[in-house]
């Protein structure tokens, strides 16, 4: 996996996007009376998965959320069907960081949804110069597979999926 | 006398050549004691002090100091003079010397008769002939403390030292590093700023010599017996460099400097110290580094990495900016709050304008912080933004953008607030009052719900604004809020509305008077025409809404005894109107009416016109109605009152309770009078509508199994058992008899149960003595008797009364509360009631709603549930060890029921011995327990004990199954529970992470949303356990 071993990890390099757009932290989902009711079924929707994904830029010290880099109209999910998919945006056309963030994205979702679920995770069309080959990497369940074999890849990807401390 | 000096030259010798330390505490009990004097142990020492080997000089100036310091208080001035005279000249000799000698002149620091002079020529001498850096550790503490010793009482002579007091001091400390020392060293430092020692030439050296141990880093070791913090050290070191503007040319580009650093808690440092600081500077201290701490400052908010360092950096542009705002103008001085301010304006405004609104919270937030620093800054700031904003908010369409706007006009609203001093300054919003109104109202009706809620809001800051609103921007607020209250189906829009009604209307009672409460009267009353079946549902829906809408507007806006004498009367008529059928109202709305009429009393100020309304109006209203009610009787169902239903009841019960405890205690007394001769003698003379028959007895046994009129003992406990306890309820003895007899014999479980409260209300606030102990004792026997027979059918009764007296006498720890609980104990193993007495132990420890609690002024004791627990939780163990298998449950249920309801820091301390216990209640099949037992075990894996960590495999073995369980919340909290266990030392749990995560793998498909959640976030720290990056 040629991309994500290139990705300079060693903490302290020069931000590639040091000022980003800061955007308004959604509220906490709020809690209506059938959540609280025993036997309705709650199907998983956007909104579940969106919360999902609230991890760390491995850049900054902040939530995807708060970069924009994940919106909740690009999480489409349907439950019945089982199938997710997520659109996100890289902060720069250029980001190297790109496949690291959909990596952590799609192992976020492997870990936190049911089996039945199929995760396509792909780059919002049109913002990043080189979205087909990440698209790409992100699809090819081997080579996910194999990326997480890669201890140090794992350890990032791992670090962007702690909860933050701060 | 021969004897005495014999015995010193012993002491002497033992303590000098023998080495012996404990001879110096019997030296000084001698002189303490007059046996000799200090100058007979100086002349005794002699031979010592003379010697020619150091360390005997040494040892004889130590039994000196020591005796000293037992003995200072009792020097006369001319011993102190000829002591110091030697010290002083001691400081000269060896330096094996010196430690004794630091040691025996802290001690004259200490004494009242310090001679003139003596002070200055001491530090004189010290600061020439020692240096402090090179001595231990305690010696340096001695020189500290000898410094505040010397600064408590001979500040005058100190000061006439002038600045070379300060380069002694500086010379002192320079280079110091230990904790414990720089504590005291600090203390010195702040007495020389504080108290105006002069610094002269010797400032920059006195900021170098402390500013360099800022930020402070330090972490104390673990263990440390002398705990000492970093907080401490950090306000000490701030108390210092804040402390004068001598300090702002060298503290400022520090602050700067450090602003910079990568380290969160020396940013925050610096911010917190920058606020501190400016609290004493004038502009001049400021002006020359305005720029630099702005461009920080700027930075800190724009790109915060936390929310601690934003509100730190927020404060400290307050700080600053009131600082500015502070200072007296010379005239050929520029105005520096203007430069500042037009600094924060060119690089925040223009964000507020950007069509993306990108950074425009960062930038409206800088500016917010600067506005509330004074109404000048302020003026400045509304005047340059506001009519950007305004603009902005009308350019735009699309509804998310106005109502972040709208939320920024908000927050600039809400920071002027907290800036305007006096009463009779003119808003600063005057100017745009008309355009802001226009903002507002036609956000109201927009069809956005949030961008509804925050004109709510807004309109309500603008309200508080003295002097803002005319009265016809009130009547169009009063319209359209009334137009939503009547109309908006969405329930966070009428939560909003309902309380912004309540803030307008407490600020302007007569718009509300006048406009809204006759119109939601009208509404609320209005019934459509056709009543026929063929009635919409819907619509029947959509009317109960309105009136729950209009029924929670009056509550939230009564607070003023001008709208209470309205609001009230309203609702009464509810409950009137739904009695007699006049007007169709359904129990779900009854009891709304008694849940507003209740929010009035809880909200109201206490005042005599609204304590009359309550006790003179509406109470007797609600027993009239109640009685009416009641004396129609159960009847035919399908006309009876739904003032007859016990939820309808239990609502009135805390109106009536409410008024007693808190509105008027003499109104309330007369009341309680006017209740207990309702309820024993039949008197109604007091209720409206009078026409009762003659002859009533509410707690006589009815005929029959009528319950109608026995329910209504639940009104009499609202009243009595909620004065407070300076009022004296009348007809006690028969009162009491007669609710017995009722608790013990009604078959209604509403009326046994309520008579049983009253019963206990009562007991819990009489006086001690034989009178109540008596009491006490029939009552056992009789519910005991009953208890005991097998074959009764009155033993329900029996228990509830048994357990309601017990709760009353547990919680003022009466002494014959044990006779109860041994009861109770024994109740576990019976065969009806045991699972009963296990809920039981519920009761006991939790607090009742009604009655029995603090707001009814009920005697309880603190930690009563702990003492319970303490007492009884052995017997518990014994007696689930001892009961029969079937039986067991009772027990662990009853064990959980304690628990649970224990504080979490005793549950904490107290869990490891009963673990084994809980554990077995984790596998007991009553969900109930389970969860009780998951919410104690929850706290406690947090910081898990040893003995837990020793059962892990039974603790995650019966954890891993809950998570299946039929009841989502035995689900959330097992899940919980194992989230906790994951954050267990890794060694101990990474043996069971595949086990697991294959288990958590299922909850992530539940039914239930809030139960996904918690797997999900479990299963994350699972998956990150023993996994690189991980933990």
């Amino acid at each position: 996996w040629v991309t994500f071993g290139g990705v300079n990890m060693s903490g302290g390099t020069r931000l590639e996007n040091a000022n980003p757009v800061i955007f308004q932290r959604s509220g906490e989902r709020l809690l209506t009376a059938t959540d609280e009711d025993e036997d309705v079924h709650d199907p998983i929707d956007d909104r579940e998965i969106f919360d999902i994904l609230s991890i760390n830029d491995p850049e900054h010290p902040l939530s995807l959320e708060e970069l924009n880099v994940v919106e909740q109209v690009r999480v489409k999910v349907s439950d019945a069907e089982s199938t997710v998919g997520i659109e996100f945006t890289p902060t720069i056309p250029h980001c190297s960081m790109a496949t690291l963030i959909g990596l952590s994205i799609k192992v976020k979702l492997l870990r936190s949804l049911p089996d039945r679920f199929k995760i396509d995770v792909h780059i919002t069309p049109g913002t990043h110069a080189s979205e087909e080959a990440v698209n790409k990497q992100l699809a090819d369940k081997e080579r996910v597979a194999a990326a997480l074999e890669n201890s140090s890849l794992l350890e990032v990807v791992n670090q962007c999926l702690s909860t933050r401390s701060i | 006398m021969a004897a005495d000096s014999a015995l010193l030259l012993s002491l002497v010798e033992e303590y000098v050549s023998g080495l012996q330390d404990s001879k110096a505490k019997d030296t000084a009990k001698g002189v303490k004691d007059g046996q000799f004097t200090v100058l007979q142990l100086v002349e005794a020492l002699g031979l010592s002090l003379t010697s020619s080997q150091p360390h005997t000089r040494a040892r004889g100036v130590q039994l000196l100091s020591e005796v000293l310091q037992e003995c200072y208080g009792g020097l006369t001035e001319r011993e102190v003079e000829v002591l110091i005279a030697f010290y002083e000249n001691r400081l000269k000799d060896h330096y094996v010397i010196t430690p004794p000698v630091l040691q025996g002149l802290r001690a004259l620091t200490k004494c009242t008769v310090l001679p003139p002079g003596s002070a200055v020529s001491m530090l004189r001498s010290l600061f020439q002939d020692v240096h402090v850096q090179s001595l231990m550790l305690a010696e340096r503490a001695c020189v500290y403390h000898m410094l505040i010793n010397l600064m408590e009482t001979r500040e005058a002579e100190l000061k006439g030292l002038g600045a070379d007091f300060v380069f002694g001091f500086v010379q002192s400390m320079d280079g110091e590093r230990d904790p414990r020392n720089l504590l005291l060293a600090f203390q010195v430092a702040k007495n020389i700023i504080h108290r105006g020692y002069d610094l002269g030439k010797f400032t920059e050296e006195l900021f170098e010599v402390t500013s360099c141990y800022f930020p402070i880093n330090f972490t104390p070791p673990p263990n440390d017996p002398h705990s000492i913090t970093r907080e401490e050290l950090v306000q000490m070191l701030r108390d210092v460099l804040a402390g004068t503007p001598q300090f702002a040319e060298f503290l400022l580009p520090l602050i700067i400097e450090k602003l910079d650093s990568d380290v969160l808690s020396a940013k925050l440092d610096s911010l917190q110290t920058l606020t501190a600081c400016v609290s004493q500077y004038e502009h001049k201290d400021l002006a020359e580094f305005l720029e630099g701490l702005w461009v920080s400052l700027r930075r800190e908010v724009f790109q915060t990495s936390s929310e601690k360092i934003e509100s730190a950096g927020l404060a400290a542009l307050t700080a600053l900016t009131s600082c500015l705002s502070r200072s007296v103008l010379n005239s050929d001085s520029e105005d520096s709050l203007c430069t500042f301010l037009d600094l924060v304006l060119k690089d925040c405004r223009h964000h507020l304008c950007e069509p993306d609104l990108k950074l425009v919270w960062p930038s409206a937030k800088l500016l917010q912080a600067a506005c509330s620093a004074s109404s000048r800054a302020s003026h400045i700031i509304t005047s340059a933004v506001m009519p950007s904003l305004i603009e902005q908010y009308n350019s735009k369409t699309e509804c998310s953008h106005r109502r972040t706007l709208l939320e920024v006009v908000q927050r600039f609203i809400q920071s002027v607030k907290t800036c305007q001093s006096s009463e009779n300054e003119e808003s600063v919003f005057l100017a745009f009052r008309p355009s802001l109104c226009s903002m507002v109202f036609s956000a109201l009706t927009e069809t956005n719900a949030s961008l509804q809620i925050t004109a709510t809001s807004v309109l309500t800051s603008l309200a508080q604004q003295t002097g803002l609103l005319l009265d016809s921007d009130i009547e169009l607020a009063v319209d359209h809020l009334t137009r939503l209250l009547l109309t908006e189906e969405d329930n966070r829009v009428s939560l909003a509305v309902v309380e912004c009604v309540g803030a307008l209307a407490e600020l302007h009672p007569a718009a509300f008077i006048a406009k809204l409460i006759p119109r939601l009267k009208k509404e609320m009353f209005t019934e459509h025409m056709d009543q026929d079946n063929n009635r919409e549902a819907s619509e029947q829906q959509s009317l109960q809404a309105v009136r729950q809408r209009c029924m929670s507007a009056l509550a939230a806006m009564s607070t003023q005894p001008g709208v209470v004498q309205e609001s009230t009367p309203v609702l009464l008529e509810v409950l009137s109107s739904a009695h007699t059928g006049s007007v169709g109202f359904s129990v779900e709305e009854v009891v709304a009416a008694c849940h507003s009429l209740q929010r009035i009393a809880e909200q109201v100020q206490d005042t005599e016109e609204t304590g009359r309304c309550f006790h003179d109006v509406i109470i007797p209203r609600l027993l009239s109605l109640a009685l009416q009610a009641a004396l129609q009787g159960e009847g035919s169902s399908g006309c009876r009152s739904p003032l007859l239903e016990e939820v309808v009841l239990s609502a009135m019960v805390p109106v009536i309770s409410t008024s007693c405890s808190r509105l008027q205690p003499t109104l309330a007394g007369q009341t309680a009078l006017k209740a207990v001769s309702l309820f024993l003698d039949g008197d109604v003379s007091f209720l409206p509508d009078n026409s009762f028959p003659s002859h009533i007895g509410l707690l006589k046994k009815q005929q029959g199994d009528s319950w109608s009129q026995s329910q209504m003992v639940c009104l009499l406990m609202g009243c009595v058992c909620s004065l407070p306890r300076s009022v004296e309820v009348p007809q006690m003895d028969q009162l009491l008899s007669q609710l017995e007899e009722m608790s013990c014999t009604c078959s209604h479980p509403l009326s046994y149960t309520s008579a049983a409260k009253c019963f206990a209300g009562l007991v819990n606030k009489r006086a001690q003595g034989d009178s109540l102990d008596s009491l006490i004792q029939s009552t056992m026997k009789r519910v005991c008797s009953e208890l005991d027979s097998a074959s009764s059918s009155l033993r329900i009764q029996a228990f509830t009364h048994m357990i309601w007296v017990a709760k009353a006498l547990l919680l003022r720890y009466h002494p014959l509360f044990t006779a109860l609980t041994d009861k109770l104990f024994s109740l576990l193993d019976d065969a009806d009631l045991g699972p009963m007495a296990a809920d039981g132990f519920s009761l006991l420890m939790s607090d009742s709603p009604d009655v029995l609690n603090r707001g009814c002024h009920a005697d309880v004791r603190i930690m009563y549930r702990q003492r319970f627990f303490s007492e009884n939780s052995a017997k518990l163990v014994q007696g689930f060890n001892a009961a029969p298998q079937e039986k067991k449950p009772n027990y662990l249920k009853a064990l959980s029921n304690i628990v649970n309801k224990l504080p979490k820091q005793v549950q904490v301390t107290e869990l490891p011995a009963l673990l084994s216990l809980l554990l077995e209640a984790l596998s007991c099949p009553d969900r109930g327990v389970q969860l009780s037992t998951l919410s104690c075990l929850e706290p406690v894996l947090v910081d898990p004990p040893p003995a837990l960590i020793q059962q892990l495999e039974a603790l995650v073995g019966r954890l891993l199954p809950l998570t299946s369980s039929p009841s989502m919340n035995v689900r959330i909290a097992s899940l919980r529970c194992i989230h906790a266990v994951s954050l267990f030392p890794v060694h101990e749990v990474l043996p069971f992470r595949a086990r697991v995560l294959r288990a958590l793998a299922r909850p992530l498909d539940d039914k239930k949303r809030l139960v996904r959640i918690e797997a999900v976030q479990a299963r994350a720290e699972w998956f990150l356990l023993g996994s690189p990056g991980g933990r």
